[in-house]
Formats: C-alpha cells, structure tokens, sequence
C-alpha cells in the first residue's frame, strides 16, 4: 500500500534578500485510499508545503524527510517525483504556448506510465474523461492552459489525476475561484480518482465549502508552517463556525 | 490590432496601423531606392533602417571597405531539364527587373558584383524537381546578384542553401510570371563568424504565387531584406520565416509588402525562438496598401519564443492604408518566454527538463516546418532545431 510520509519537514525561501522559514517542522503520514484536508489561513505555508512535496526549485528543504513508499522524495528531480507517483493538482497552472493540450497529456502520460499509450485506446479514454469533466472535445486542440477561464485551468488539472493516476495526489486549493458548478463537476472527477481506492488525497483549502462535496478521513489545521490540530471531518465543522482565530492569535501551543 | 503578451525584459514590441496618404515605409528611409552605392551616405547606425544593426559586425559591408577577394562563395547550381542557368554580365537587361536596392548595403552588391547567376523555368514547364542552389562560403568577401524567373504559368520549387563561412551581401530577384507558381527556400546555415546581408525581390504576376520560406539558423549577424510587389492583380504571396538565434547571434528579417495592385492578397508569418546571452532578433513586418490597391487581403504575423535569459527580440509590424476598399488588413506581434513556471508544470506531469522544451520549441514551430512541402529540408529542420535544443541543456 503506497504511503507518503513527511517527517519533520523544514522549508525555507528567498524572499527581499532574506532566508525566511515557512515550514517549521511538518509531520504527516497519507496512505493509499485516504484523505486528509489540510486547512489554514492565507500566509500559514499550506501552499509551500505542496509545491516542496512537487520540487518547485523556489523553496530549500532545511530539514526533514519525505517518503514514498520509503524512498526518498527530496533526492528526486520534480519529473522523477512525478513518474515516482506524486500529482499536484495547482492553483495557479501555467500556460504553455504551442504546446496542445493532446500532446501534452500523451507526452506526459507516456512519462509517468513508462510507454506510450496505445493511441486508439488512448483517443477514447481521454475523450470520456474529458465529457465526464464537462469539458469541450476542442479543449484538446488548444494550447495548454492559454487563455483558459478559471474554471477551464481547474477542469483540466483533474482531467489530468484522472488520466495519470498518481499514488498520491495533492490539491492545492482546487476550489478557488469555481463557482458552485465547476466545483461540483471538479469534486465529482476528485471523487471517481478517490473511489479506485488507489490513491491518497492531500486536500489543501482555505475554505470549508468544497468538504461539502469531497469527504475527508482526516483534518489538518496548519498555522504559522505546522500542523497544530489534527482529527476527524467534524474539525472542518468546527473551523466552519469559529475560524481561524484560535489558531492565528496563538491559542493554540503547538 | 497589435498585442504583446509576456514580454521578457530585453525585447520590445511596437507596432502600429497609419492611415496616410503619404506612405512613412518610404519616407523613413535615409536614402531613395537606387542601384548606385554611391546614392547612399555611409549609415552611422541611427537611420531607421540600421538602427538595431550592430554596424561594426559587418565587416565593412556598409563603408566600402569590404573587397571582394575571390575567395568568397561558391555557388553550385543543380537544376532539372528544361530549365536555364546561366551566369551573365552587369548589363544583361534581365537583372534588376524586381525591385531596386533600398539600403546602401543592397546597393553596394548591386554595384560590385562580378557575374550574376540567372536561372530560367520555360513558360508552361511544371518541375517536378527542386531547383537547388548550393552557396557555400570559403571565408572570404564576396557580392552576388541572383535572379530566378518563371515564365507564365511555370512551377518550381528553389531551395538556396547557404553554408560555411562568408562576408557575403547579395541581391535576389524572383520575377513570377502570369499565374506561375514559385516555393522558395532560402536557408541560412552558415558558420558562427558568417556575417550575410541581402535584398530578395519579388514580382508578382497576374494571378501568380509564391511561396517563401526563409529560415535563419547560422551566421554571427544575418539581415535579410525580403520584399514583395505586384505586376498584376490576383497575386498572392505567402511569407513565412523561421529563425533560431544562439548566443551572440544578431538576426534581422525585414520585409515589405507593397500593395501596388488591386485584388491581391499577401499572409507573412515569422516565428523565432531564442537562446543564449546576446542573442538579438529583429523583426520588421512592414505592409503598404496603396491607394489604388482595391480588394487588398493582407495578414501580418511574428512570434517569438525567448528560451533563456539574455535575449533580446525587437519586433516591429507596421501596416499603412492608403485605402479602405480592402477585403482585410491585419497584423500581430507577440514574444513569449519559456520560464521556469513552465518547465516545473511540465516536469511536474512526469516529463523530463530537455523534453519539455523539445515539447514547447517543436510545438512553437511545427505548423511553419509542416507547409514547407520539401521533404529533405523539413527533416534538415526538424534535426536542425533538435541540435539547437541540445545546446540549451
């Protein structure tokens, strides 16, 4: 059973030519077949710790050791961590001019599955994930994530999990900017990957709204770069009806 | 409409659409076409038309202290039956038919050249072979006069290549006759140190067209003139360049369209990537629609894609109207940069770093490479721009 575990994780950035700490120590242990929503306000490092997982050369891991399936993550270039199992899901995907959206989900699909896929099964797969995303047959002639709405980015980062299927995923605020629709639809894809029961979920958001359609196993509070609360969905009720602040204003010793 | 996007430092964008009644594409150059080097002052780098040229890279092509010293190029002509080729001459009344030198380099060739090589395709006559020129340089200085014409409804495919090291400035005119169909190919794979200037004309008859692809992938400097007009209505032009520019490597396309008939129609489209510090591409896109030019169809285009820091692309589409009467007029300028945002989402999906920019460089160009129609030289590409890539890594 695939694991992801993070121990003790430290991370820095450069920042106005200062070497600042965001992440002060993460511990946390995902397994295949769970969730577990990691919640925080704005500026807690929820976001750093996602794109440190994924490898993004902006953040120096200072400390700490990330396994999967007891290898170790930080020794491998971001590509190698991909193929290895490891999908971020971003806020902010980039755009990829003269780069078409087919070709580059068979370019990566060939990556992280080790052969090319068989293109008449191919064609069909990806068209089926694409009209259960409520996407557009066009989309695949389009240049990647060019001049995409919003929503558009966010459908085409879980068309990706779905057609990748990592051992582990992580969403990095999946369900910002959707309206009630597009988070439907984008839970629902969410929801197919976590029903193969093959792939452990990192859900990070500020907001409560999309547990409303994605259930979670476990919930992390992060504050001030560490976990400082841990337990079940009901602590998503409890962060709906007070907040943050008891995490903010330091009332929690962590 | 002009629009720039994602513009890296170091390169600019400028563009604009004048309606005049006299056309500034003229103007603003420092001297009046002429065949007589004499004609033209010795550029000092801030006319419009030299001031993105590193003057003191062309090794005095512009100040008449380049010699030719007969150890320039060699030229080899290989051509199928039924076509002409001969070297004629300076006062063969064939020469010079298709424009006229706009620059004091173009006109310095014009003025110093030896012989002039014509080559001929009979009236009628439909190759089903490219004429294929050979211009291989030996190190030395060296002007040339080219002219390829194309009797009345003739078709042929030119593929001029360009290799090794030269000081080469060169005039090339294309002279299409009523509803001949002319593919040009004109690559530019020299060595590191060529410096290589030169003018192509071309004269558009009725209901002709000609297909020009330029592609620049050599030379230390590289400024090529192409430039389009029409001897009749119903002529159509399609301009397309690809360009790769290394390190150090100066790059200029200037081209022109002049509208000089009703119902004609032009579409130019440039696409260049850039790597390395102190590469430099100049991009001029100027198209004239003159008064008398009714039913004009005219589309513009020029992206580039900057790969690594230290780049620098100037890019500069121009469109004077001189009519309304027209069917469409348009042009787009855009330079985009391959960043690390990029490479880390690609190589987030599993796809390794030299991958991923083989993945955006042969996107970019793909769809120029695929309408070139010359199997030999579209895989010459392909492998060529592989070998660029190689080098970023």
């Amino acid at each position: 059973m695939a694991t992801l575990e993070i121990r003790d994780l430290h991370v820095t950035v450069e920042a106005d030519n200062a070497t600042k700490e965001i992440l002060k120590g993460v511990d946390l242990t995902v397994k295949q077949g769970e969730t577990h929503a990691i919640m925080g306000p704005n500026g807690s490092g929820k976001s750093t710790l996602a794109y440190s997982l994924a490898g993004h050369p902006k953040y120096t891991i200072t400390g700490g050791t990330v396994l999967l399936d007891g290898e170790d993550v930080l020794e491998m270039s971001v590509d190698e961590r991909a193929r290895a199992g490891l999908f971020l899901a971003m806020q902010y995907p980039v755009e990829v001019p003269g780069v078409s959206v087919s070709n580059f989900l068979r370019t990566s699909a060939t990556a992280i599955r080790g052969e090319a896929p068989k293109l008449r099964t191919w064609v069909k797969e990806v068209k089926e994930a694409m009209e259960r995303l409520n996407m557009d047959t066009s989309f695949a002639e389009r240049n990647v994530n060019e001049g995409f709405s919003g929503g558009e980015k966010k459908r085409h980062e879980i068309l990706q999990l779905e057609l990748l299927r990592p051992k582990v995923a992580i969403l990095d605020e999946t369900d910002s900017g959707l309206d009630v629709d597009a988070l439907r639809i984008v839970s629902e894809g969410v929801n197919r990957v976590r029903e193969t029961g093959e792939v452990g979920t990192l859900l990070i958001t500020h907001y409560t709204r999309i547990l409303r359609y994605i259930k979670p196993d476990f919930v992390h509070v992060f504050s001030a770069g560490r976990i400082v609360e841990s337990g079940g969905a009901e602590l998503a009720d409890k962060l709906e009806n007070e907040g943050y602040e008891a995490y903010t204003k330091g009332g929690v010793s962590a | 409409m002009a629009e720039a996007q994602n513009i890296p430092v170091g390169s600019t964008t400028a563009g604009q659409i004048a309606v005049a009644a006299e056309s500034t594409v003229a103007t603003r150059m420092s001297a009046p076409p002429s065949f007589d080097v004499a004609d033209f002052p010795v550029p000092h780098g801030r006319e419009e038309e030299w001031r993105f040229t590193p003057l003191e890279r062309l090794r005095g092509l512009h100040d008449g202290t380049a010699v030719a010293d007969g150890a320039g190029v060699k030229v080899a002509v290989e051509a199928p039956e039924g076509v002409t080729v001969e070297l004629v001459d300076r006062d063969d009344p064939r020469l010079g038919r298709a424009g006229t030198p706009v620059d004091r380099v173009a006109a310095q060739a014009y003025s110093a050249f030896d012989k002039a090589g014509v080559i001929t395709v009979p009236k009628d006559a439909v190759l089903t072979e490219p004429i294929r020129i050979a211009v291989h340089g030996e190190g030395g200085v060296s002007y040339g006069h080219q002219v390829i014409e194309l009797g009345a409804f003739a078709e042929a495919v030119v593929v001029i290549d360009h290799t090794g090291d030269a000081v080469l400035a060169a005039n090339v005119d294309y002279v299409l006759g009523d509803g001949a169909k002319l593919t040009v190919v004109s690559v530019q794979d020299w060595d590191d140190k060529a410096v290589h200037v030169a003018q192509h004309n071309a004269l558009i008859g009725r209901d002709a067209t000609l297909k020009s692809f330029v592609v620049t992938f050599g030379g230390d400097l590289v400024r090529l003139h192409p430039r389009v007009a029409y001897a009749g209505p119903g002529g159509e032009a399609e301009l397309f360049g690809l360009y790769f520019t290394d390190a150090g490597q100066h790059q200029e396309h200037r081209l022109l369209v002049d509208h000089n008939t009703p119902h004609c129609k032009s579409n130019v489209a440039y696409k260049g990537a850039l790597q390395g510090e102190g590469a430099h591409a100049v991009w001029i896109g100027d198209v004239l629609i003159e008064a008398k030019a009714e039913g004009t169809d005219t589309y513009e285009m020029n992206r580039n894609l900057v790969l690594t820091d230290g780049a620098r692309v100037d890019s500069v589409p121009n469109l004077e109207i001189e009519t309304g009467e027209i069917v469409g007029a348009g042009h787009a300028s855009a330079t985009g940069r391959f960043d690390d945002e990029q490479l880390f989402y690609l190589m987030a999906r599993g796809i390794p770093a030299d991958e991923a920019r083989r993945l955006v460089v042969r996107g970019f160009f793909a769809e120029l490479v695929q309408q070139i129609g010359v199997d030999d030289i579209e895989e010459r590409l392909l492998a060529k721009i592989e070998t660029e890539l190689e080098a970023t890594v």
